[in-house]
């Protein structure tokens, strides 16, 4: 016979579960309107500097600047965007799979290659595997401002200038709808994927292009490291929010599950208590 | 007088967009001044103020620190990782800069980037008069 008082008990803390999840799926959902607000806003600024930046490489050619110029790779860097919290899903592991299998594939030795973290996970699993995290940048709030990811930023593009490696891969989780995200990987650096502008101004330098690309290309990097952490972030609240959208789900099946299990229990011991009544009262006549 | 559109676009979003007959911005190389019909023109910002003068004689000014700015005859836009209005510039933010970077700049501490003091510091200031209307 099952014990009644321990059904009721699991339906209890099965509720109080439910109840935490189905907060933190509105917490993320909330979050995620956020976060795809900021992503829009930030759409003018990567056109109009795509736009810049394409008319200005393509106008001069061969300016040797280091940002665009393919070196012998020696060493690869790989700037991975993670989350700092779990309970969000496949959303780290996912892309933590992906960037392993890829290592896998490239490198043989752990010289060749190191690692940029962002996100308490994924800068832990690298870590954990002993493999070369050179910097990490965590605790990064839900609506980042620019200013939070120029420090990481700046170090990437710096330490691609002065030779620390030769080329930069970005990984991130890429939002494509509440429900889905893909790990879009991204060569950073060097440059080599410019889109030619597709206005055809040709531009007077103030003072010369070579000066302007000192500017523009840092700036250029930074922001596409920053469009990133934005895409990154809404997929993170989005897969958050499906996830606990499922938990909770779950919870009320597993609730469901368990009241029909605690009625059936509670029927039996009813009708086996009528049936030694009966049977007691047909024994005394 | 002929005007121009000018977009001041941060990473955070757009910050100013709007007709005016001409635009005085700080370059590196100095300071420039644009009018309607200028020809296609980029060239990187100067940690500053940008002066916008309006067809009806009014001057607006904004605060920038660093970018660049894109000329085309109809459009003027200006691209800075960020940029205030001088009234919604929070005065006291600034002011609380100033102090932290000054007293880094101060400390004689080794481990300290001068450098990346030295722009906050310039970055504060700008703030400041920018808001304070000195400039």
């Amino acid at each position: 016979m099952v014990n009644l008082r321990e059904i009721k008990g699991r339906i209890n803390s099965t509720k109080s579960t439910k109840q935490i999840t189905k907060a933190m799926q509105m917490v993320s959902s909330s979050k995620l309107r956020r976060a795809e607000q900021n992503a829009k806003a930030y759409v003018p600024y990567m056109e109009k500097i795509q736009d810049v930046v394409g008319a200005i490489a393509s106008g001069t050619k061969d300016s040797g600047h280091p940002m665009l110029t393919a070196r012998p790779v020696k060493k690869t860097a790989y700037l991975v965007i993670g989350s700092d919290r779990g309970l969000a899903g496949a959303y780290n592991s996912s892309i933590l799979r992906q960037v392993q299998r890829t290592i896998n594939e490239r490198h043989k030795s752990k010289d060749e290659y190191v690692v940029l973290a962002v996100g308490r996970v994924v800068r832990d699993y690298f870590v954990k595997r002993d493999h070369n995290v050179i910097s990490s940048v965590v605790a990064l709030p839900d609506q980042p401002s620019f200013a939070d990811i120029k420090e990481i930023a700046r170090n990437a593009v710096g330490m691609f200038i002065d030779g620390t490696y030769d080329e930069l891969y970005m990984y991130y989780n890429h939002f494509v709808s509440a429900i889905a995200s893909e790990v879009t990987e991204k060569k950073l650096l060097p440059l080599t994927d410019i889109a030619p502008a597709s206005s055809n101004a040709s531009y007077e330098f103030e003072p010369s292009g070579e000066a302007i690309l000192e500017v523009l290309l840092p700036q250029y990097a930074e922001s596409l490291v920053y469009g990133a952490l934005l895409d990154g972030k809404a997929s993170e609240h989005a897969s958050r929010m499906t996830a606990m959208k499922n938990a909770t789900d779950n919870a009320s099946d597993l609730i469901s599950d368990l009241s029909l299990q605690y009625n059936r229990a509670r029927q039996a011991a009813i009708t086996q208590e009528i049936t030694e009544i009966v049977g007691g009262a047909a024994a005394l006549e | 007088m002929k005007t121009v559109t000018v977009n001041i676009v941060t990473p955070d979003g757009p910050v100013y967009d709007s007709e005016v007959s001409m635009v005085i911005a700080k370059t590196t190389s100095g300071e420039i001044g644009v009018l309607a019909g200028h020809i296609p023109m980029v060239a990187p910002l100067a940690i500053g103020a940008v002066k916008l003068k309006k067809d009806n004689g009014s001057t607006e000014v904004v605060a920038v620190s660093g970018g660049f700015i894109e000329v085309r005859p109809e459009k003027i836009s200006i691209l800075a990782p960020s940029a205030e209005i001088a009234d919604n510039i929070d005065i006291q933010r600034a002011k609380e800069a100033v102090k932290r970077a000054e007293g880094r700049i101060q400390s004689k501490q080794d481990n300290i980037d001068f450098k990346r003091a030295d722009l906050a510091l310039k970055r504060a200031l700008n703030r400041i008069n920018v808001h304070e209307g000195n400039i």
